[in-house]
């Protein structure tokens, strides 16, 4: 069965004055075992569909479309149900691990809140049951008995994995698991993430801004602009050659070293996002875009397949399809 | 060039406006800061207004208009003190001084503790820890009895209560304005400027103070309305100026004759009353304007 | 061998008969422990030169000490020992010198949110470098015009009135380097100046850095834990681990033939690295306070855990032996034994 099932997912929040769309109609499915990255940009919604996925979006957004995990619909769950599936069926890990650690309670006490809360172990085996966690994400037993200070930032993003993994968990959503953290430590942790999600059929949907990691490590990718899925397909193919153009300046923005095209040459998109409350008519990517044309201002385009299982929302893709 | 220099300085200034409107208007869903505000109002008012309908012999203490010790009854609304005079009169007159005392003395004990927990948050170091000592030692020393004993030393009037009020109570303000300075210090703005050439000087006056200010106009309300029962105190122990009528002052007349043993409520009521009401009107006021200023509370209410 | 670095020494010498223009020799910062922990030596013996029109990148793990070095090199941390030349001049920490000093430097900081008071319009922020040094003056205003727009913010007359918070994240890194540039600097010490904006603004700021520099013959020291950025916009780079410079060379030799092994496993965890399998190391960087004998990386060197240094026959110098400080220019590329056995 399909792990996790988004179909046409929107989500505005009210604003002084009107209604912002966040995200504006964001399909996708995620196989068990399976990797799914959304890249894109702040403020293009990417960390909207990670709330909206666990319902934990503030009560001023308004959420359409549905969201089926595990086939069991989220949006229309009771209380007590979603909050059996926000740890058993599915957990989030966040950005920034410093804050989202409560400073003064020893973090094995932490790892072993959500297994008592929701009984998945006998009172009796926690205590060993946080220790065989701590030593799956590479940190030794007696490290329960540490505040989340006495960590660094890699052994405390450490410990948010397995307070995600806490109670065995099918799907793990992880909103900017190595933003902020050295490249060696990025490198740590994205490879344990790898071992623990790889082998154990979980899937995971992995949201970052940094394309070349999202390559690395997942299988799909899809890159968001201003509340779309402006592309989506195979991680590898999508960095080396994407055809939406927003997709494309997005990876060329993370030079690769000992590539002569980037040397002493940067590149980035002039301009900033589009104001969600205020669109541009059209493709809302037109005012940014390279190599946009008049017929842009036209056309609001969907996503158009595009050979090798992807599909691209730029009116040029469908133009070289074969009528 | 100056035209557009001065229709910038015009849109700065249109800017302020806005600003100070949104203050204004969050100030305003404040219930009780609003009842604050027009209790305050109508003090001072009152206190400004008061030679205007209370005659100069209606307060001597030999032209008394009265009997002494009269209830209140039509002529006299609050009765009359221990000389004949109508105690509505005195209370009324009282605020003028009780007023005065409480805005100067708290003046003084702002300035003060600004300027010392600014240095002292900006300096660190030795500095630092000389300032925070002396401050640790005043903040220890029971405000009352160093007031008691420097207003005994000092020649009684009002400005000696003044000083006495103001130099004793500046220690809390200087903390607060210490931390709050230690945290502005910390921002990376504060080491852009020092990047910049900018001077010991230019980084108190230019980023910390403008920061720090919310705290330090929140303090001042707390510690107005502190002043001015602690001149009360201060005049019930009979320290203040001999001659001059204030809360404090009256309340220390109705306790030498008698008030409180022979049940003449009318002569310690009012002014007691009209202490706790200014006090209280500041404290509102305060945490009214601590609200406006402090982002994150304003979104808890 | 010898006659080799002789030649370089002499063609250094006549390539820079004018000094660098900014540099550290033999800098040390410590800062001294507190609740009981050693002093911390952030940074540990540096030599670094930036040249007249360079653009030198400074690359590192957080806690490195780059950040520090940056600091000491603007004068706002006084180093314990060692010391900072500006045009081959001993930097005078006397406050008049040091003002003047910091009217030539300039600070770009990293998170431009934070390094604008919140309290200020854009026109304020730009102009108050201009008003520390020189006071009011009749052109401020056509100077701040000057500064915003080169720095890429035109028309800049729409955003004198505007305050940081209503600007995007790239706009205000572009404030703080129209601040810095008011005062036509000759460097600028750049700290993470792209590492909290979003991939598409990066590219922008990096390309802003490089026009100014073909523009304006600015030099400039860019520290960052990015190896991809000193790919995009450096001349030369240096590699700093636990306080101090272990490889330093131009751009194309030290990432594409990396001869520390620090910088080797660096670039091989680098997301679509091709140095072939990454090599990850284990455990976070050491601590400042306790820095260890002999090579500072051996404890987690990758050449010494294979046994490929036993087998050189070198694994005694580099668990005893001090590399020693890398010169800034001519002589050793990186500090490191086995680097030198196959150098």
């Amino acid at each position: 069965m399909t792990l996790l099932e988004v179909e046409d997912l929107t989500v505005s929040y009210r604003i002084a004055g009107g209604e912002a769309p966040a995200v504006r109609g964001v399909s996708f499915s995620l196989e068990p075992g399976s990797k799914l990255g959304v890249a894109g940009e702040s403020g293009c919604g990417k960390s909207t569909v990670a709330l909206a996925l666990l319902r934990l979006l503030p009560k001023t957004a308004r959420i359409g479309g549905t969201i089926r995990v595990d086939g069991e619909d989220v949006l229309g769950m009771r209380w007590g149900r979603l909050r059996a599936v926000r740890w058993a069926g599915a957990s989030i890990v966040f950005q920034g691990a410093m804050h989202s650690l409560n400073a003064v309670r020893r973090v094995g006490d932490q790892i072993a809140e959500p297994i008592l809360l929701h009984g998945t172990a006998p009172r009796a085996e926690v205590p060993e049951r946080v220790g065989s966690l701590l030593e799956r994400v590479g940190l030794p037993r007696w490290r329960a008995r540490s505040y989340p200070h006495e960590l660094s930032g890699g052994q405390r993003q450490r410990v948010m994995i397995a307070m995600a993994l806490a109670c065995e968990p099918k799907l793990i959503v992880a909103d900017e698991p190595t933003t902020a953290l050295d490249v060696m430590i990025q490198a740590q942790i994205l490879r344990l993430i790898d071992d623990l999600v790889g082998g154990q059929g979980i899937g995971m949907l992995m949201i970052s801004h940094d394309l070349a990691v999202l390559a690395d490590t997942c299988d799909r990718l899809a890159v968001m602009y201003a509340g779309r899925i402006v592309e989506e397909g195979p991680a590898a193919a999508v960095v080396a050659d994407a055809r939406h153009p927003y997709g494309a300046a997005l990876s060329a923005a993370f030079p690769r070293i000992g590539d002569p095209a980037s040397r002493r040459a940067p590149r980035g998109l002039p301009g900033d996002p589009p104001d969600p409350a205020d669109l541009p008519v059209g493709c809302s990517f037109r005012p940014r875009c390279p190599v946009a044309e008049e017929r842009c201002a036209e056309v609001d385009p969907v996503l158009y397949p595009v050979p090798g299982g992807r599909s691209a929302a730029c009116i040029k893709v469908r133009a070289e399809e074969p009528a | 060039m100056t035209a557009p220099a001065a229709s910038r300085r015009a849109v700065v200034r249109a800017r302020r406006r806005a600003a100070l409107r949104k203050y204004t208007r969050s100030y305003a869903e404040n219930r009780a800061g609003l009842f604050g505000l027009a209790a305050l109002a109508l003090a001072v008012l009152v206190a400004l207004a008061a030679p205007l309908f209370i005659p100069a012999e209606a307060l001597s203490v030999t032209g008394a208009p009265g009997e002494r010790f009269e209830p209140p009854d039509a002529e006299f609304p609050l009765g009359t003190d221990t000389y004949g005079r109508s105690v509505l009169d005195l209370v009324v007159w009282g605020a003028r001084i009780s007023l005065t005392v409480g805005f100067l003395a708290a003046a003084v004990s702002v300035a003060l503790g600004t300027v010392i927990g600014v240095i002292a948050g900006h300096f660190g170091g030795l500095a630092s820890n000389v300032l925070m000592r002396i401050t640790d030692w005043f903040l220890v020393l029971p405000t009352l009895v160093m007031a008691i004993a420097l207003a005994a030393v000092m020649e009684r009037s009002t400005l000696t209560i003044i000083i006495a009020i103001g130099v004793t109570s500046w220690p809390s303000t200087a903390r607060i304005v210490r931390a709050q300075t230690l945290s502005v210090e910390a921002r990376p703005y504060i080491e852009r400027a020092r990047a910049l050439g900018g001077g010991h000087l230019h980084v108190m006056l230019r980023h910390v103070l403008p920061n720090v200010m919310p705290v330090v106009i929140a303090q001042t309300t707390l510690l107005v309305a502190e002043a001015i029962v602690m001149e009360s105190t201060l005049s019930f122990l009979g320290l203040g100026s001999p001659g001059a009528i204030s809360w404090g002052g009256i309340l220390q007349d109705a306790r030498n004759s008698g008030a409180i043993s022979s049940g003449m409520w009318w002569y310690m009521v009012p002014p007691g009353l009209a202490i706790a009401l200014v006090a209280l009107s500041f404290t509102l006021c305060g945490r009214a304007l601590e609200g406006v200023f402090n982002p994150r509370l304003r979104e808890r209410r | 061998m010898t006659v080799r670095l002789q030649n370089e020494g002499a063609e250094a010498a006549g390539e820079t008969a004018a000094p660098p223009v900014l540099a550290a020799a033999g800098l040390r910062v410590a800062f001294p422990g507190r609740g009981g922990r050693g002093t911390a030596r952030a940074v540990d013996g540096v030599d670094l030169e930036v040249g007249a029109g360079e653009i030198v990148a400074l690359v590192g793990e957080s806690g490195c000490g780059k950040s520090t070095l940056a600091r000491a090199l603007l004068g706002l941390v006084r180093p314990t020992e060692g010391r900072v030349l500006f045009s081959g001049e001993p930097l005078d920490y006397r406050s008049r010198a040091l003002k003047r000093y910091r009217h030539r430097v300039q600070l770009v900081q990293q998170d431009p949110s934070g390094s604008l008071n919140p309290r200020h319009t854009v026109y304020e922020a730009v102009a108050e470098g201009l008003r520390i040094h020189e006071g009011a003056t009749a052109e401020e205003e056509r100077r701040v015009a000057d500064a915003l727009s080169r720095a890429g913010l035109r028309p800049p007359e729409r955003f004198f009135t505007r305050y940081p918070h209503e600007l995007s994240g790239g706009q205000r890194q572009r404030v703080v380097i129209a601040g810095a540039l008011i005062l036509d600097p000759e460097v600028i010490v750049a700290d993470e100046p792209v590492a909290s904006l979003d991939a598409s603004v990066r590219g922008e700021i990096l390309r802003l850095i490089l026009d100014l520099r073909a523009e304006l013959g600015l030099s400039a020291l860019v520290v960052t834990h990015d190896l991809g950025l000193a790919w995009n916009i450096a001349d030369r780079v240096a590699v700093m681990y636990l306080g101090r410079v272990v490889e330093v060379g131009t751009v194309e030799e030290v990432l594409s033939e990396p001869r520390h092994p620090y910088t080797r496993a660096l670039l091989s965890v680098l997301p679509e690295s091709d140095a072939g399998e990454p090599v990850v190391l284990a455990g976070e960087p050491p601590d400042p306070t306790r820095i260890p004998s002999g090579c500072r990386f051996h404890a987690r060197c990758p050449v010494l855990a294979s046994g490929e240094a036993e087998r050189e026959g070198i694994a005694d110098r580099c668990r005893t032996e001090d590399p020693g400080i890398l010169p800034a220019s001519g002589g050793d590329r990186a500090a490191c034994h086995h680097a030198r056995l196959h150098g």
